[in-house]
């Protein structure tokens, strides 16, 4: 038996090492900014970090449920500028100046329903139409752009609004409004996938989706609603970067953002080939690709050589991944 | 004769449970030698650590006179030993000469891909194995046996001195299996020793010199296939008394003692393309109907249409009186289940715990507003888990870790928890062990006593002729005759699957 002990031990440690990958990056980059970088133990950084972390937490956990079914989505961008193009259109209009709460509630209601509106657009094409989700999801990410640049005129559109602004800078219990928010929606998503029958059906499809249709499993049906609920939540991450801003710039919303919810959510656990879907995960990933941000943009890096440490972790994601198969 | 391999005292587990505990193998040059044992028995961990997929953790491996310590399966190529797995590892899409050639083709001013070099030698090789194709179309287009024999022609054009056959003939049929014996005797004959792995012992008798038995995790034994029987070795893989089987008969069916009851199901000419075009069935509550044929007969074609997997374009099928689902959904919810024959590609969800794997087509029926009943959920699956005597270290398992017939059970348990009318079960006790199979055949038989009915699909004819109470007889597509229980015979199916015109029994 004491040639069986090194064997042992070391399949034990592997995946204990692989599971936890993130949080050891995580306090890595903590250990080094608290060492490093000027100012880093100081409310005012974690508010930073916070405020810019929920944006991309909130879509990499949408991505990460689209993973989860096999399939990916590169239009979160594109609909991000979408929807922030539309809030302030709406209640910058003479009905959201004549009947300001109202006009605010649209600007809120309607962009989510145009996100959702493209999800299903997106959706569409990979259930029903069998289109390769990359491809697919490409018109969107192409055209949603366009769409609201076009909206727009092209223009920055600013604004003065403080109940909209509430979105991107408001505080709870001195924490910015919007980090609490993607908490929520992490714990709501969470319980979707372990409790409910809709989360089960997204794992199965991405496992094996043709046993999980013989098994009466409503594939269609399921990867619509995870393409809308990813567009969604795009949307709805739109909304906060116009809300912080007080400005919504339909060129530059949510551009590149597809890369960091993608990278966020492998960086999380995610399988691209499906099954899985660490929600937490995506948020921890979330964390780890805004703090490598913050750490090089705080210590003088320019922010060119951020997208190369960027492309590092997601090296180092897709390595430990590859190492889980036996 | 010399030994090529000789595998000692070889030792693995996994996270502290014991797969081999002490296996021993050894195979001479030029030896057909066969492996069995129920799943579970470790033959699987046995080839994977002779191939370096898995490090052993004691034991003594010899190959060719050397001791081997691979620990690739690359390195296992290098040296001489060649796997031909159940699923191929081969390249669909792409000609028969690249699937041949792959890693070792024929290079011009050593880049370039000598084409017309690489098909010669390609065509050269298949045509030693008698296999005369055109061999710049894509291998996927050729049928599972071509393909296989394309395996095992690569195997051996790379100086295989040891051929390693999982379950060969399980997708093949009759003919299929000839060709794929003749290659095999002609290996034996060029001096390349073959490791054969079946469940079908029928098929040893014919092909293999010697037999290794397996039972958990230990060889129980090595003898010459012509001094033994197959109750003989029946009983080795079971650990069981030979005449205690004999008495009991090989298969736990019995066939035609259903009573019938009301029409479940009827199929009236139906057809879902060319590979189904006339199909003709009634099922009664408390009977078993089997679907005799050939591979290619239609057999599976006509459950999936049953099922409502593919479209109906002609004919009509009743159900309990309503009119035919469109999907499996809907097949699910009028009361049907269908055990697919694919396990792998269509039944399990490798990553998912035999729980969820259990309950995936249950879910509707545990859920309240979208939430899953979880407690109930787990004490269903410990229910079936104890019924059905799913060998698992317990339901959080992930079920890619269950051996084979575990996995079926957890599969036929999907289906039993939800006490569908009618069970259509294609292939339910392939690549399953003797063990497990009398198991699976007892719960089937048990089913239908219930008041269920059963569509049966099963390419050992044994276990049709002894379970089935009726088989409809297919051939090319189209249902040619009915047999009845008691009196059906094989010798009366395989009469019967000989005429292609309307037969009576």
């Amino acid at each position: 038996m004491s040639q069986s002990n090194p064997t042992q031990t070391s399949l034990q440690i592997g995946p204990l090492l692989r599971d936890h990958g993130g949080v050891v990056a995580l306090i890595v980059i903590l250990a080094f900014n608290i060492l490093f970088t000027p100012n880093f133990l100081q409310l005012q950084t974690l508010f930073v970090n916070i405020s810019q972390v929920a944006t991309i937490a909130i879509v990499a956990m949408g991505m990460t449920l689209v993973i989860a079914t096999g399939g990916i989505d590169l239009s979160v961008g594109a609909v991000m500028a979408l929807a922030g193009a539309l809030a302030p259109l709406i209640f910058q209009s003479q009905f959201g100046v004549d009947y300001p709460a109202l006009g605010i509630a649209a600007a809120l209601v309607v962009p989510l329903l145009v996100a959702g509106a493209c999800g299903m657009f997106n959706g569409v094409m990979v259930a029903v139409l069998n289109v390769q989700p990359i491809i697919a999801t490409l018109i969107l990410f192409i055209s949603g752009r366009g769409i609201a640049q076009v909206l727009t005129n092209g223009n920055l559109q600013t604004f003065s609004n403080k109940s909209f602004s509430y979105l991107g800078t408001g505080k709870v219990l001195g924490l910015p409004f919007q980090g609490w928010l993607a908490l929520a929606i992490a714990v709501i998503l969470f319980l979707v996938i372990s409790r409910t029958i809709f989360g089960r059906y997204v794992l199965a499809i991405g496992g094996n989706e043709r046993a999980a249709r013989l098994a009466g499993g409503p594939v269609t049906k399921v990867k619509i609603g995870v393409y809308m609920i990813c567009a969604g939540l795009a949307g709805l991450a739109g909304l906060i970067v116009v809300a912080i801003n007080s400005a919504s710039d339909a060129a530059r919303n949510g551009n590149l953002m597809e890369l960091d919810a993608i990278a966020a959510a492998v960086v999380g656990g995610a399988l691209l080939q499906g099954g899985r879907a660490p929600i937490f995960g995506a948020i921890l990933g979330a964390v780890i690709i805004q703090l490598v941000k913050y750490t090089l943009l705080a210590n003088g890096v320019e922010d060119e050589v951020a997208l190369i440490a960027k492309a590092g972790i997601i090296l180092a994601a897709v390595y430990v991944q590859q190492t889980r198969k036996e | 004769m010399t030994t090529l391999l000789e595998m000692n005292a070889i030792r693995k587990a996994f996270n502290g449970v014991a797969a081999l505990s002490g296996a021993s193998i050894a195979i001479e040059r030029g030896e057909v030698h066969a492996l069995i044992g129920q799943n579970g028995a470790g033959k699987s961990t046995m080839i994977k650590v002779l191939t370096g997929v898995y490090h052993r953790d004691g034991g003594t491996i010899l190959f060719n006179g050397a001791e081997s310590v691979l620990t690739t399966p690359r390195e296992a190529q290098a040296t001489g030993i060649a796997t031909i797995y159940q699923e191929l590892n081969l390249v669909p899409l792409r000609s028969v000469t690249e699937n041949v050639m792959l890693g070792y083709e024929p290079k011009r001013l050593g880049t370039f891909i000598n084409w017309r070099e690489a098909h010669r030698r390609t065509r050269e090789i298949l045509m030693r194995f008698g296999i005369d194709i055109d061999v710049k179309m894509p291998l996927g287009s050729y049928s599972t046996a071509i393909q296989q024999l394309v395996a095992i022609a690569r195997a051996v054009s790379l100086d295989a001195k040891l051929v390693i056959m999982d379950e060969p003939t399980s997708s093949l049929d009759a003919s299929e299996v000839k060709v794929l014996f003749g290659v095999v005797r002609g290996l034996r004959d060029a001096g390349v020793s073959v490791l054969y792995v079946s469940h079908f012992l029928d098929e040893l008798f014919e092909i293999c010199d010697r037999v290794t038995t397996m039972r958990d995790g230990q060889t129980v034994g090595c003898v010459k296939l012509a001094e033994t029987t197959k109750l003989e070795l029946i009983a080795g893989m079971l650990g069981r008394d030979p005449d205690e089987i004999a008495q009991a008969g090989m298969t736990e069916f019995g066939g035609g003692a259903a009573k019938q009851g009301e029409v479940l199901l009827t199929a009236q000419d139906i057809a879902t393309g060319p590979r189904l075009s006339k199909f003709d069935m009634t099922l009664h509550r408390g009977e078993i109907v089997g679907l005799g044929g050939l591979l290619g007969a239609g057999r599976t074609e006509a459950a999936r249409a049953l099922f409502g997997v593919d479209a109906l374009t002609r004919g009509k099928i009743t159900l309990k009186g309503a009119g035919a689902p469109n999907s499996p959904a809907e097949a699910i919810r009028a009361g049907l289940g269908f055990l697919t024959e694919d396990r792998k590609a269509e039944g399990i969800i490798p990553g998912m715990s035999v729980r969820e794997n259990l309950t995936l087509a249950l879910l509707p029926k545990l859920t309240r507003n979208g939430q899953i009943d979880r407690a109930r959920e787990r004490q269903l699956v410990q229910k079936y888990i104890d019924a059905l005597g799913i060998k698992t270290a317990d339901m959080e398992q992930p079920i890619r870790e269950l051996s084979g017939g575990n996995q079926q059970k957890v599969l036929l348990a999907r289906w039993l928890a939800n006490e569908p009318d009618i069970l259509i079960l294609d292939e339910p006790t392939r690549g399953v062990d003797v063990g497990a199979k009398r198991e699976i055949q007892m719960i089937i038989r048990d089913y239908v006593d219930r008041g269920f009915g059963v569509v049966l699909i099963s390419s050992e004819f044994e276990e049709l002729v002894e379970g089935a109470d009726r088989i409809v007889v297919l051939n090319e597509g189209r249902s040619i005759g009915e047999l009845k229980n008691p009196g059906i015979t094989e010798h009366k199916l395989v009469q019967a699957l000989a005429h292609t015109d309307e037969v009576t029994a």
